[in-house]
């Protein structure tokens, strides 16, 4: 019956879910929100699953289209389809939507509905962003899933967390607004249209192109985010609640990664090429210089975001190979990294929901009070080392094994996350868990409770899953990967 | 049953004990644990015997298990390469890690994290295990990296033990910079043969062992150098070569059991594996052999003198490891990687016993592992004794035992290289048979014989002494810790003697091995080889024997008739003694300069330019700005009304301007 419509579902279901949690539900009655949401969430990824279950991987062409007309005198269509590039993204999104609702299941006490409904409609928005073809559409959804993560930091966040809103605000606003103006040039140029194919296949001059480039790269760049404009996700991470923290890092950033993708290389490829050097060279001082500094925080959601930042260096990096090896292990690596950075901001959530501190040297000895706990956390840590047989290896070696094909030198800079990621993962994790007890409040500490075994447990699998048989999910990809590929190395150049 | 099946067998056997003892373990409680384990291991052994055999018949195998990823034509396997070398290997790690298996239960009787114990070490088999079976580049840094994983987890078992969890970080991390050779070494093999696969990257190596690359503008290197280089920075770290050889003497930190096991007999060996493995890359460049030879021969001379002044049961035992590894990597870069492969089997035998052996005196004292408080135990612990004492002289190369054929052999092949560094190698693993002579009958004799020196006061072990209580005569250890001593001498005996022939001379490698007609260190060794009896008896007329005789009669003189020499030795030359005893400041240079100053730059950089650049100048500089044109824009908003009749007459006139310019 919805065969024609699954990715209007994908979007519209959760954010329609949300809207009824927020009219039923109110604090009297949380339970209801919760069991709601939960309903919710769980429907949103099952109208999701028919995605994966029916995609051809044969072919490169956008499948699950749906196209109408939006807003005519534009030319502005309802068009939405997904590719091997954006289905597994349209799928981790739903699949973590889940995992927050269940992560806030206890922890919020306060406005429940509203904190429910925020998730699930960003988590609609967010379906949108990944599925819209259209650039008008996009643009309406790239925006509107920010609103939510305003409130969900503003609201349920620390202390500091009007500092953080507006750091993240002024960061982004600039890209969005130099954005919209390159969208605007290029409905003129493509001859009136936003269709997002057809820019890929408008002729542009070297001019326009390094313009549109530098404008597209400042509103990815940011999400993503590259150094030098990655300061506001430390600051955000540390005010938003867990969930808020699994979202941003485990969706938000691959919103900027899926951009270089579907905007950036297909439409100004010259300028890309051209320019390979600048996202090359940021990248390998997000991994470089970003490991080092995720080494001295004092503070686990910190180190965290600052290696989010390191990994996602990867992934621009792989980008910029110009190689199915580095597109894909790019993409990969945005999986697993939803992955290890939900399951790391979870553990640090389970710590922070018994102790209140998110300071490492606040802890010490977790392990003799909370060892299943213990297990879970050093299985990610490990992932985050990039330790091989879980997802996280998977991106980092077929980005280092590209890179490799391209410079050595640039594999070289690549190949220091193996020292740099084990020495700031593992040497929090031993100051956190290993050790003796380290004061009365950690004695007290009781070990994970079956929900929190259940999320943990799920994250595992898919962790070790991934890494041990990686093959469906490059397979998902190759045929656009390749195409887009050959598509990125022809000229646009009038 | 096929062979695939007896393949698939091997590794999974273990996985399924660790995975049952590791999930299970508290349910079903420690018998079942430990018993579910050594089962496992147990068939992977006897599978492994069978696979040795299927070999020896001549039937080898390479195949995909399953296929990882698939990008176009590049393809990433997992997959096994059955061949002598691999079955020779298989059997070693089931062997040893079955003894250990058994040995744990005795070792490990009291320790509450008993069933935890058997899954890593059962896991330690099962990564290991995949690691010599692989027939890729893949998957061996898989197992490479599993095996490093559980060597942490293991190192770092008494988790509440500072010195433990320091030393488990250290090992890995110094393993990490090895792997970072390790994988850019992987790296140019995919992107110039294009595949990860041993068979098709061996069969295109003759093609490319002209080709250069470009490292640095206007220096080309030859490629199979700078791949042969930097796969061996993987071997130095992972089989502790100088200078990554740090974290080994820390390792001792762990349980004895896995010191025998993982950091005497097998993953420390892992590093020696891969470079015989890759015979037919290093045979293509005589630079990186001479760089593996003489990495090898300075581990072997300046690891065993740091030997000498331990006083820690285990860390003796230790630093005998690295010296007897960098004797194996004298070997590989002499070309004579059989020679290495077959002194890691020997090696594997005694050094495990000595290891075992060591665990048995270290429970008998009570968890003290002060070679200065022991001493005449050999009457009270009478296996213990002779078995030890069996290891020593294999270890020494005593003629007719294990060791001496494959340590004999490895000294000629330094001395028939011709490759530059050979005179060197030649001279360290020469003075290093006096060496480890000396340090092994020092540790030998302050253990076994002499005064009893354990009830003299200095009852300090750790806090695992609580329940044992201290003083009281000590006894042999029961029989699942003497049952493996046992089982052990026997190869540390004879497993020299009985294999030499073959594995040397035969073929018993077959096309496992290549050696280019250059390197004809083998075909030499051979001419002189007339049967192991008479390779025995030779040897007695030999340098090397003497130099073994003159370590052992030296240390017999220094530590049981004159105990004041090595003090007087010591005070006389303090300097010489404190650079031993603080191991050449290796550690403290590392602290400082790579844990220390990683962490000012960190701290720098997230100071000077995240928070200062970045965040002070550019991202409040924008909110200062902004602020700052608001107030200049504020300025025009005055209120006075002729400011704005101003405003406005300049504007009009400038509109009327420009439109009079646009007409």
């Amino acid at each position: 019956m919805f065969g024609q419509s699954i990715l209007s579902l994908v979007i519209w279901v959760p954010i329609l879910a949300g809207i009824v949690v927020l009219a039923t539900g109110s604090d009297r009655n949380a339970p209801l929100a919760r069991w709601l949401a939960l309903a919710g969430s769980l429907l949103g990824l099952l109208v999701a699953i028919p995605l994966a279950t029916g995609f051809d991987t044969a072919t490169s062409a956008m499948q699950f289209v749906e196209k109408k007309a939006w807003i005519p005198a534009f030319n502005v269509f309802y068009h939405l389809g997904v590719d091997g590039i954006s289905m597994p993204l349209v799928l981790l999104n739903s699949f973590v939507t889940v995992l927050v609702v269940i992560a806030g299941w206890q922890v919020i006490q306060d406005k429940v509905a509203q904190y429910m409904a925020a998730f699930l409609i960003m988590s609609g928005l967010i379906n949108g962003v990944f599925a819209a073809l259209d650039g008008i559409l996009f643009y309406v959804f790239f925006e509107g899933m920010l609103i939510p993560l305003y409130l969900i930091v503003g609201v349920w966040g620390g202390p500091n967390r009007v500092y953080a809103a507006f750091k993240f605000f002024l960061y982004t606003l600039l890209g969005s607004l130099l954005m919209l103006v390159s969208f605007i040039y290029l409905y003129y140029q493509s001859g009136g249209s936003f269709d997002i194919q057809t820019w890929h296949k408008t002729t542009l001059g070297m001019a326009a192109q390094t313009l549109i480039f530098l404008s597209f790269l400042l509103a990815f760049g940011v999400k993503v985010p590259m150094w030098p404009v990655h300061t506001w996700l430390p600051d955000a991470h540390v005010e938003a609640p867990t969930g808020g923290s699994v979202v941003l890092a485990a969706i938000t950033l691959k919103v900027g990664a899926y951009g270089f993708l579907r905007f950036i290389l297909p439409i100004v490829p010259d300028a890309a090429h051209e320019l390979a050097w600048l996202v090359i060279t940021l990248s390998l001082i997000a991994v470089a210089y970003i490991g080092l500094v995720a080494l001295v925080q004092a503070d686990m959601k910190k180190l965290i975001a600052y290696s989010s930042i390191a990994h996602m260096g990867f992934v621009t990096l792989g980008f910029f190979m110009f190689n199915p090896l580095g597109w894909e292990g790019g993409l990969v690596q945005m999986i697993s990294h939803g992955f290890v950075s939900a399951a790391l901001f979870l553990c640090i959530g389970v710590m922070y929901d018994r102790l209140h501190s998110r300071q490492i040297k606040d802890y010490g000895g977790l392990v003799n009070r909370m060892p299943v706990f213990a297990a879970f956390f050093m299985l990610f840590a490990m992932a985050n080392s990039g330790l091989p047989a879980t997802s996280g290896f998977v991106g980092e070696f077929m980005v280092i094994m590209a890179a490799t094909q391209v410079n050595f030198w640039f594999a070289f800079v690549a190949a220091t996350t193996l020292i740099f990621g084990a020495a700031y993962t593992l040497w929090m994790y031993k100051r956190v868990v290993f050790g003796s007890v380290g004061n009365p409040h950690v004695e007290e500490m009781k070990d994970v409770n079956a929900r929190e075994i259940l999320l943990l447990g799920v994250l595992a699998l898919a962790v070790l899953g991934m890494g041990l048989y990686p093959k469906p999910f490059t397979d998902v990809m190759h045929a656009s990967v390749v195409d887009l590929l050959a598509h990125v190395a022809q000229s646009k150049l009038p | 049953m096929d062979m695939q099946t007896l393949y698939l067998i091997v590794p999974l056997a273990p996985l399924a004990g660790a995975i049952v003892a590791g999930l299970l373990g508290h349910v079903i409680g420690r018998t079942l644990s430990h018993l579910a384990t050594i089962a496992g291991v147990a068939v992977a052994f006897i599978a492994s015997v069978l696979v040795f055999q299927d070999v020896l018949a001549g039937h080898t195998y390479n195949g995909t298990v399953y296929t990882w990823m698939v990008l176009g034509d590049l393809r990433f396997e997992v997959g096994f390469l059955i061949d002598p070398l691999t079955a020779m290997m298989m059997l070693v790690v089931t062997f040893v890690s079955l003894m250990v298996h058994v040995y744990t239960i005795g070792y490990m009787h009291d320790d509450p994290g008993y069933q935890r114990f058997f899954s890593y070490i059962s896991l330690f088999t099962f990564s290991m295990l995949m690691l010599v079976m692989s027939n890729n580049f893949l998957q061996l840094f898989f197992g490479w990296e599993a095996v490093g994983l559980v060597s942490y987890l293991l190192i770092g078992f008494w988790y509440t033990k500072e010195s433990a969890i320091y030393a488990n970080l250290k090992a890995f991390l110094v393993n990490r910079v090895g792997d970072f050779g390790f994988i850019l070494g992987i790296g140019l093999v995919l992107a110039y043969f294009g595949s990860l696969d041993y068979a098709t990257v061996f069969a295109k190596a003759p093609s490319l062992a002209v080709e250069t690359i470009t490292i640095w503008p206007d220096s080309p290197w030859m490629l199979m150098t700078v791949i042969g280089i930097l796969l061996f920075i993987g071997a130095m770290g992972k089989s502790a070569q100088f200078p990554l050889h740090v974290w080994l003497p820390d390792s001792m930190e762990g349980p004895t059991p896995i010191s025998a096991l993982i950091h005497a007999a097998t993953m420390v060996t892992a590093g020696i594996f891969m470079v015989a493995r890759m015979s037919p890359l290093y045979e293509l460049s005589d630079v990186a052999l001479s760089f593996i030879m003489v990495i090898g021969a300075i581990t072997a001379l300046f690891m065993g003198l740091l030997g000498i002044v331990q006083n820690d049961i285990k860390r003796v035992v230790a630093y005998s490891t690295l010296s007897q590894l960098g004797y194996m990597t004298v070997a590989l870069g002499a070309s004579a990687y059989s020679v290495a492969v077959f002194h890691l089997m020997t090696h594997a035998f005694f050094k495990a016993l000595l290891f075992l052996a060591a665990g048995s005196v270290i429970i008998a004292m009570h968890h003290n592992q002060d070679i200065r408080y022991m001493g005449g135990l050999k009457k009270y612990m009478p296996i213990t004794w002779i078995t030890s004492l069996i290891g020593s002289l294999a270890l020494i190369g005593t003629p007719f035992l294990s060791g001496f054929y494959s340590k004999e052999t490895i000294i000629e092949a330094a001395r028939l290289s011709h490759l530059p560094g050979s005179g060197f190698a030649y001279f360290a693993v020469l003075a290093g048979v006096f060496v480890t002579a000396f340090y092994s009958f020092r540790m030998y004799f302050l253990v076994f014989h002499g005064k009893e020196r354990f009830r003299q006061g200095h009852a300090h072990g750790n806090e695992l002494d609580a329940h044992h209580g201290h003083g009281g005569t000590p006894h042999e250890t029961p029989w699942v810790i003497t049952g493996p001593l046992l089982a052990l001498a026997l190869p540390s005996l004879a497993i020299g003697y009985m294999t030499v022939e073959s594995m040397l001379y035969g073929d018993f490698f077959g096309n496992a091995i290549y050696v280019a007609d250059r390197h004809p260190v083998m075909t030499e060794l051979n001419q002189h080889f007339h049967g192991a009896a008479a390779m025995a008896l030779h040897a007695l007329v030999t340098l090397p024997f003497w130099l073994a005789v003159g370590g052992v009669g030296l240390a017999a003189f220094f530590y049981l008739k004159r105990p004041d020499i090595p003090a007087a030795i010591a005070k006389r030359f303090s300097f010489v003694y404190s650079l031993l005893v603080n191991k050449y400041w290796f550690d403290e240079l590392y602290s400082w300069v790579f844990a220390q100053g990683a962490r000012s730059l960190g701290g720098g950089l997230w100071r000077r330019g995240d928070q200062g650049v970045i965040d002070g100048l550019m991202v409040n500089g924008t909110a200062h700005l902004v602020e700052r044109f608001s107030r200049l824009v504020k300025a025009f908003q005055s209120g006075y009304i002729y400011h704005y009749a101003f405003a406005m007459l300049i504007g009009v006139f400038a509109l009327v301007t420009w439109f009079a310019r646009l007409n």
